[in-house]
């Protein structure tokens, strides 16, 4: 028999243990060994990490740990190279930085979103590896699986003596990264932006954290939910109604996702007006995984909401949410928890419906929000613009979709995944197109896939001004083609329909107008909207939200 | 500008109403007079458009809209700044339905 080779199993361990001696051994270690000096965290950083370590630096589209990115960057190349990073978003000038200064080599994320470009250039000159561009949920796993990291740079709201953290309602991706981290021989290091006696609760628990630094400022959060009412359109509000009066009530859809944008926010500011009217309250948009977005005040307000779960929070909303803890998720201190893994679960599983819109559509319904040049990435879209297979739980909605899809004899619901857009976008751009910019850039960028954002086969409605197709009930891929073209307007895509084809499908009610559906054009006014302003929000709110300056313009 | 001028036949709107006028001249969007016309199976558009070059596209979303809806015997006047396609067909829908209300 052979002996195996010997070898150490807590070489993690180790290694830790090693870095935190080198840590020591330049005086970092404060208070309680955990307290570090903010002139001193390049120190600590080369001091921690290792050349090709698996790097975490948190960050979504809304908080950022962004001293410790800038400061990574900072650090020098010559000592902390090769690095891999695994990180939800790349999206600061700092982020970009550490691949162009030669810090770093592999990125492994979801989005991208202002460095898109930026991204694409690097590529093209070979100076970064892209792993793979995942979903939220899809990374969040790879870290207790291939991608753990082996040193976590967090944002916390604070931080007490003994290096326990409180998050704050933007509690977002922390306590995913954390837990991969800190329980593989990781190291975790938190920039915070006070420190407390005592903490408003204790969201991550001191043995988890090995550094806590207090930032030079507090963490930037993007206010990047917050759409003003008084940019929606009179198209977007006939759009709405026509969603709201042919899906929502349809399907009696009660658990939701929306996207961001203004199209959904248009659907958020009818429901106390249109879908009142239509005797919806109570019937629809009860339960919600959701950014706090400060469109869907009035709808709260009016009692059409009675849960919300949120990935995030958003700027201004805080005190709103505190005073609404029926509706939101919040701590014993009163402030929300966000979690962006649970709520990206909820999206996945326990959501009838995702809503939300896309750049590009091809006649398959592929849809994409890649275009030439930029490497965006999708974000959660996927996960909550998916319908799960393995989903086993019934509801009236899920059921009636997935009869209309599979007939009545159906054995699984189907979820409802709704692509909402304007047949064209600003400067006359076509929403829908033969070919997805997604392949070109697949050639351009030496990729494995298409970044598709949302598969056709995952569709079941597309709503445009000139009406809703319903894919669900088409029964071959020429139906599928004509009902897209049908709702394709005066693109090119549109214009070469087969117009009998296409009558055809609206005798069947798989393609509807908004006269199908007995929607009068005179109502589709901004006058329906039940906020017309930022400012009607802060009324609705009874003085809760507090807008950030950009949006407030009185 | 561009100016457009366009004929359809459509199938005759039953009464003449008073002018209706639908929608504002502004970056984006349009105004659309709405007129009773000479002939009870011709639809008179014109269009007055600071985008040049969308004639074809103008002609496509008339004549879809002068096909759809009975609109014989009206001359519709269009006072347009860059707006799409979709809001263009919404303020057609209203501006005949503000006609058409007016007739009642």
């Amino acid at each position: 028999m052979n002996a195996p080779l010997p070898r150490a199993w807590d070489s993690l361990r180790q290694s830790r243990g090693k870095r935190l001696e080198r840590a020591a051994s330049l005086g970092l270690h404060g208070k309680n060994g955990k307290e570090i000096p903010a002139d001193r965290i390049i120190d600590l950083l080369e001091a921690v990490i290792e050349r090709g370590d698996r790097v975490c630096l948190e960050g979504n589209n809304q908080k950022q740990a962004d001293f410790l990115a800038e400061s990574l960057a900072d650090c020098d190349p010559a000592r902390i190279n090769h690095l891999q990073m695994v990180q939800s978003v790349l999206a600061l000038p700092s982020h970009v930085d550490l691949f162009e200064r030669g810090l770093a080599s592999r990125l492994d994320f979801s989005f991208s979103g202002p460095q898109g470009a930026r991204l694409a250039k690097l590529v093209q000159q070979q100076r970064i590896e892209i792993g793979a561009i995942h979903t939220y949920l899809e990374l969040f796993g790879r870290y207790f699986l291939d991608l753990t990291p082996n040193v976590a740079l967090i944002a916390a709201q604070a931080a007490d003596a003994q290096g326990n953290l409180y998050l704050g309602p933007n509690t977002e991706d922390t306590p995913a990264i954390v837990e991969a981290t800190a329980f593989k021989g990781g190291i975790v290091i938190a920039q915070v932006n006070e420190r407390l006696d005592q903490l408003p609760r204790v969201d991550v628990p001191a043995d988890w954290v090995d550094f806590t630094v207090l930032a030079p400022k507090p963490n930037y959060i993007e206010p990047l939910f917050t759409r003003d009412p008084a940019q929606i359109t009179e198209v977007q509000v006939l759009m709405a109604m026509m969603a709201i009066k042919g899906i929502y009530a349809e399907y009696g859809v009660t658990r939701l996702n929306h996207g961001i944008g203004f199209d959904t926010a248009a659907i958020e500011l009818l429901l106390p007006t249109y879908a009142a009217e239509l005797g919806l309250k109570g019937k629809i948009c009860t339960h919600w995984a959701l950014n706090p977005h400060p469109t869907l005040i009035p709808a709260i307000e009016s009692g059409f909401v009675e849960s919300v779960h949120c990935f995030g929070s958003e700027v201004g909303m805080d005190p709103y949410i505190a005073a609404r803890s029926d509706v939101f998720f919040t701590g014993a201190d009163g402030s929300m928890r966000s979690n962006r893994a649970f709520c990206q679960t909820a999206g996945l599983y326990a959501c009838d419906m995702f809503i939300g819109s896309t750049l590009q559509m091809d006649l398959a319904g592929n849809s994409s929000t890649a275009t030439l040049g930029r490497i965006t990435g999708f974000g959660g879209a996927p996960n909550m613009g998916s319908d799960p297979h393995g989903r086993r739980h019934a509801s009236p909605a899920w059921l009636k979709a997935g009869r209309e899809a599979y007939g009545p004899q159906a054995t699984r619901g189907r979820k409802l995944v709704v692509q909402m857009v304007e047949t064209f976008r600003e400067h006359m751009a076509p929403v829908f197109v033969e070919e997805l910019d997604a392949w070109q850039l697949q050639h351009s960028m030496g990729a494995e896939l298409p970044p598709i954002m949302i598969h056709g086969d995952d569709v079941s409605h597309i709503v445009t001004e000139e009406g809703i197709a319903n894919l669900l009930l088409c029964r071959t891929p020429e139906e599928r083609e004509q009902a897209i073209r049908g709702v394709a307007g005066f693109t090119p895509v549109g214009m070469a329909r087969d117009k009998a084809m296409v009558e055809n499908l609206r005798d069947r009610g798989i393609v509807r107008r908004p006269e199908d559906l007995g929607i009068n054009p005179r109502q589709a006014s901004r006058g329906l909207l039940a906020a017309r302003s930022v400012k009607d929000l802060v009324r609705w709110s009874g003085g809760l939200y507090a807008p950030p300056s950009r949006f407030r313009n009185w | 500008m561009e100016k457009l001028e366009f004929k359809f036949p459509s199938q005759a709107l039953l009464a003449a109403a008073p002018p209706a006028l639908c929608g504002v001249v502004g970056s984006g969007n349009l105004e659309i007079l709405v007129r009773s016309g000479v002939d009870r199976q011709i639809c008179e558009i014109s269009v007055n458009t600071s985008a040049r070059g969308f004639g074809e596209t103008w002609r496509a979303v008339l004549a879809t809209f002068a096909a759809s809806q009975a609109v014989g015997g009206t001359s519709i006047a269009i006072n347009d700044m860059g707006a799409t396609p979709a809001v263009v067909s919404l303020r057609l829908a209203q501006a005949l339905a503000d006609y058409r209300g007016g007739a009642q």
